[in-house]
């Protein structure tokens, strides 16, 4: 628990530099003005959230192998947290958008996959307060979850298969891509503070869901005594 | 200075996001120790 709470104020301390160094470390964008600034919170949110799903999908998979419960803790931990994540990445999307694009949203792939992304995850979560049973729930919540990961190559894709109205990769996006050398290294590290709040609240969502298990088996003890 | 309401905005309502959900953690965690205990307590009397 207090390492926890350690762990917990050095995220609060990293997600506070990044913010100074997003905000004055890092130029002005000379067409953009400030409002290109959010990038250094978008684009965390955003691949934050995709590695989250890949721990769920990489959960999911290892669940239906082995069918040991602490996959299915993981696995649903993992897609809370990528929810969260994505959510961030969804309401910051547009606030930048507003100015740059004169709209808030548009059905673009990119934006549109992001969209199916979220609702597929909160379908899993879902699907998982339907069903009674652990086992079963698990086993149908980790199919469903292997599923939903589909989205998440088409998300990261959309951008470079397809004309998008989102812009096209800076990062990993070809020889004509590419980012101020200085934009890009405050851009990574805003990331790590991000990785390190996804650690944290996974952490404590896994505790979480341990501890209902131990709560099922004293329940279902109880009812047979 | 344009656009810098806008700026704090994002960083205000996404950092909002992580903290609500950090709090539904630590919420949903004590609520459901206390039903834990509670309900190993009914067990122990129950024996």
């Amino acid at each position: 628990m207090k390492k926890q709470a350690v762990f917990a104020a050095v995220v609060v301390l990293l997600m506070a530099a990044a913010a100074y160094a997003a905000f004055f470390i890092a130029p002005t964008d000379s067409r953009q003005g400030l409002i290109y600034r959010i990038i250094f919170l978008h684009v965390p949110c955003a691949e934050t959230g995709l590695v989250s799903f890949f721990v769920c999908f990489v959960a999911n998979v290892a669940y239906v192998l082995k069918r040991n419960p602490q996959w299915d803790w993981l696995g649903v931990s993992a897609a809370e947290v990528g929810l969260v994540f994505t959510s961030a990445c969804l309401v910051t999307g547009p606030i930048w958008a507003k100015p740059v694009w004169g709209i808030y949203w548009t059905w673009d792939a990119r934006l549109t996959s992001t969209a199916v992304l979220w609702l597929l995850y909160v379908a899993y979560l879902m699907l998982r307060t339907l069903i009674e049973e652990p086992d079963r729930r698990a086993l149908l919540s980790a199919l469903f979850g292997i599923f939903a990961f589909i989205d998440v190559p088409l998300v990261f894709g959309s951008i470079r298969w397809w004309r998008t109205q989102h812009p096209q990769p800076v990062i990993m996006g070809g020889p004509d891509s590419g980012l101020d050398p200085l934009i890009f290294k405050v851009l990574f590290f805003c990331w790590v503070p991000m990785l390190a709040l996804m650690v944290l609240l996974m952490q404590s969502r896994y505790q979480l869901e341990a501890m209902r298990g131990d709560f099922e088996m004293v329940r279902r003890e109880s009812e047979a005594a | 200075m344009k656009n810098l309401n806008s700026v704090f905005a994002a960083y205000l309502i996404a950092w909002g996001i992580f903290f609500a959900y950090f709090v539904s953690v630590g919420i949903r965690a004590a609520t459901l120790r206390k039903d834990l205990e509670r309900l190993k307590n009914s067990l122990q009397r129950n024996k």
